[in-house]
């Protein structure tokens, strides 16, 4: 242990990152078998790959925190998992941008070409006579057949109050533990990943009234694969933030965070708010308009 | 907590972890993963290069000698995608995890783990890209762009090749994150912003693309697999979608990717032409706004790739003149080059050679890029050989000789021993004249009219394919010398270098020793004038 002041902070290798690099290995080459329907190969490296992967976040993970409460960790580390943290979400903002991409232009340009608008015409014309577009829609070809939607100002407006509920419930939590009042952080911090799970649960519901009531489906044409795609990944990530959120609630509980220093707290903090700004513009042109 | 500013927790630092599993599969200092990139990126070049040479052999003359047509397109789609992920992208990467931190005066990258993390993805990524030759089906066949409906069609080997990719966007995020968070956090106190070494401005510019664009990619082929496994409509005309937001998506990543593998190389030359012409480099601050501006106009040029597509005319005309807009940053850089150089006091080293062939050979990729760009013109050249012609300019003699270029100009720093000279002089010269010969004449068969991605072509094309394939195996062994310099530079040089292996260089990776220790900078250094390359010089 060389401490010396004004010294860099570099850490010492670690045995984690070949973990994880193998684990993402055998879980894409699992899911890869498996969907080939290659069994039961697939199924078991998926697993296998998984656990390594769970394995791994709690090596890494644990030993990131235990570290970081030895004081280890200078300002300047802090600084950089903050800059890690910001990149990361901008790129899951682009992710979404794709699939956001993908709505507005089958939207915007490609359903009102395929149904003759502009230079779309002779495609309208010589294959798909008397398609007439509008949105939604599953194509010339109505594939998945006759659908309906989610309409907007029920379950979906209820998950939009929950959601956004949460956001307001993990402020107060970072508030009451920037004034050092765990006795009122807990609660609050606690509220926020039900409120998500809540949120998982109604998709969930809502999902399975789509597909047994609406006959809305994945397959329902570009509707039902941007309406799908969009929210499940959506949801997904909520899944991914409530889980965050329970390990950070956990770790509150322990006390591992002090009033200047919750790292941990405010980047899966940062992540939730993502989460949220995305259902905002899920709820606008998804389920709205 | 924050009393003591900062500590290195347990490894003294002159410790060269022992063993080969800690050092390097625990790996967490920025010079070891840096090499590690390196090798894997030769590696692959070889590899891509390999396939290369199949291909070449196949054309050498008209009529299906050596492949089936379906091994055939699956080379060109293999060789395509290891060459961009696997050699020059990893490449880039390594010189920047060498160089960067000791260019701007850091310990190490900021977030050492995951810049392990990052690198170990890579083979396995690979791994599985480079088993798909061995599955029922074959590899992907359909051109390293994966278009739909025609990938939609491949056998077992698709979602192998997606996962593959999203591996790749996985290690390029977070390597991109640990440039950014290294270039913005660890600077030492007086590397100023507008002070900083060239290279390490357009990694910081090119590491903004990449976490931009990676994920869009990764978005794209996440449709292609759910349109194959799970029967979505994205790409299938009769459920309301189309295959051109495929292509929209697609280029919306691959162009700025384009700039992603030259912005680097546009960094390296910036570095050496000073060096050699014994000049600061002529207008530093152009230098830098050309290449934001660059980076910016990346974004809005994509459907230059898809002119036949059957795109309205306003949108046809749009992406034609912000194509045009981007030779007037990219000629500001060419510009300055050529003013760095003008009456400074030139030698020509290896790495100095490789640079001005970069700067004439880049440009003639550059032009024919401008006759691509241009929606008449490109009705009749596109899909041609001119498109292999163009881009194989700007990725081999302009990424690929920026890397040599790199990699020749910083060996001698981290080995310690001078390369032999005269073996990189006649690895140059018979790179610079091979690889004309092997790329030039794609011109002509293009604009003659031969389609790519073709196993065999009518006999009217025959000798300029022959000449073509001549140059491309004597471009191809010339790279064995390449690699045996660096081994003799590693391994059996005896001539020790200097720290400031290159008389004209400066900036601060020339003030420490030559080979750089193990770990370097574990305080931030104190920058005395005459120091840094920019900022406290005249210009």
């Amino acid at each position: 242990m060389s401490q010396q002041a004004g010294a860099y902070y570099v850490p010492h290798g670690s045995r984690w990152p070949i973990i994880a690099a193998v684990g993402l290995f055998i879980f894409m080459w699992g899911a890869a078998h498996w969907l080939d329907g290659i069994e039961p190969e697939g199924p078991l490296l998926l697993a296998a790959g998984a656990a390594i992967l769970i394995f791994m976040f709690f090596g890494w993970f644990g030993e990131v925190a235990r570290e970081s409460m030895k004081g280890l960790y200078s300002d300047q580390v802090d600084l950089s998992f903050r800059m890690g943290m910001m990149w990361f979400i901008f790129s899951e903002v682009m992710f979404f941008g794709a699939f956001f991409g993908a709505l507005f232009y089958s939207r915007g340009l490609q359903v009102p070409w395929l149904a003759g608008e502009g230079h779309g015409a002779l495609t309208n014309l010589y294959l798909f006579r008397g398609y007439t577009g509008g949105w939604p829609t599953n194509g010339p070809d109505a594939i998945g057949g006759v659908f309906q939607t989610v309409p907007p100002w029920g379950e979906p407006l209820i998950n939009t109050l929950i959601l956004l509920s949460s956001s307001v419930t993990v402020t107060i939590a970072h508030h009451a533990l920037r004034d050092g009042n765990r006795r009122r952080m807990l609660p609050w911090l606690v509220a926020t990943p039900i409120l998500g799970m809540l949120f998982v649960f109604l998709q969930a519901r809502e999902y399975m009234d789509a597909y047994t009531h609406l006959n809305l489906t994945l397959h329902s044409g570009i509707y039902g694969a941007t309406f799908f795609m969009l929210t499940g990944f959506h949801g997904l990530h909520v899944t991914l933030g409530s889980i965050m959120l329970w390990v950070i609630a956990y770790r509150a509980w322990r006390g591992h965070f002090s009033k200047e220093h919750h790292f941990a707290f405010e980047a899966v903090a940062w992540y939730w708010h993502f989460v949220d700004i995305v259902w905002l513009g899920l709820f606008l042109f998804v389920y709205i308009i | 907590m924050s009393t003591h500013a900062a500590t290195h927790d347990d490894v003294h630092h002159d410790d060269v972890p022992k063993g080969f599993v800690h050092r390097w599969l625990f790996a967490t200092n920025h010079k070891d993963i840096g090499t590690m990139y390196l090798v894997l990126a030769l590696v692959m070049f070889f590899i891509g290069g390999a396939m290369a040479m199949v291909i070449r052999a196949e054309l050498f003359e008209p009529g299906l000698q050596l492949v089936q047509p379906y091994f055939f397109n699956e080379l060109t789609t293999l060789h395509g995608l290891i060459m961009i992920f696997g050699a020059i992208m990893p490449a880039f990467v390594g010189l920047a995890n060498w160089q960067i931190p000791l260019m701007i005066g850091a310990p190490d990258m900021a977030l050492p783990r995951m810049n392990n993390l990052s690198f170990w993805i890579l083979p396995f990524a690979f791994l599985l890209l480079l088993s798909t030759l061995f599955l029922p089906g074959g590899a992907a066949a359909g051109g390293w762009v994966m278009y739909p409906p025609l990938v939609l069609q491949s056998g077992e080997s698709l979602a192998f090749t997606i996962f593959a990719i999203h591996l790749m966007g996985i290690s390029s995020i977070m390597g991109s994150i640990n440039i950014i968070a290294t270039i913005l956090n660890l600077r030492a106190p007086g590397v100023d912003l507008l002070k900083m070494p060239l290279f390490v401005w357009t990694w910081l510019i090119t590491a903004f693309l990449l976490i931009a664009v990676m994920p869009v990619l990764a978005g794209a082929v996440t449709m292609l697999l759910t349109d194959k496994y799970f029967g979505t409509n994205f790409f299938n005309a009769a459920g309301g979608g189309d295959v051109l937001l495929y292509e929209h998506i697609f280029w919306f990543f691959g162009h700025p990717e384009v700039y992603v593998m030259i912005l680097p190389a546009f960094g390296v030359i910036s570095e050496v032409i000073p060096t050699f012409a014994r000049k600061p480099i002529f207008g530093y601050k152009p230098m830098v706004y050309a290449t934001a501006s660059i980076a910016f106009l990346s974004f809005i040029v994509w459907a230059h790739h898809m002119f036949t597509v059957g795109l309205p005319v306003g949108a046809q005309l749009f992406f034609m003149y912000a194509t045009m807009l981007i030779s007037v940053p990219t000629g500001v850089k060419v510009f300055n080059w050529v003013a760095t150089m003008w009456k400074g006091s030139m030698t020509f080293e290896t790495p100095m050679l490789f640079a001005v062939a970069f700067v004439i050979l880049f440009t003639v990729g550059g032009f024919s890029g401008l006759m691509l760009g241009l929606v008449p013109a490109d009705y009749q050249y596109h899909n041609s050989y001119f498109v292999v012609a163009h881009f194989h300019y700007v990725l081999v003699t302009g990424a690929a000789f920026g890397i040599m270029t790199g990699v020749y100009y910083w060996l001698p720093k981290w080995t310690g021993h001078m390369y032999s000279e005269r073996w990189g002089k006649i690895h140059f010269w018979l790179s610079v004249i091979s690889v004309n010969v092997l790329f030039f004449p794609m011109h002509f068969l293009g604009l003659a009219g031969m389609p790519r991605r073709i196993p065999d072509y009518n006999v009217a094309f025959a000798d300029w394919n022959m000449v073509s394939s001549i140059g491309g195996f004597v471009f191809g062994a010339t790279q064995l010398i390449f690699v045996g310099n660096i081994i003799y530079s590693v391994y059996f040089a005896k001539s020790r270098a200097p720290a400031r292996v290159w008389e004209g260089a400066r900036g601060l990776e020339w003030e420490v020793p030559s080979p750089a220790p193990h770990h370097t900078y574990s305080t931030p250094p104190e920058i005395r004038p005459g120091m840094l390359a920019h900022g406290d010089v005249a210009h």
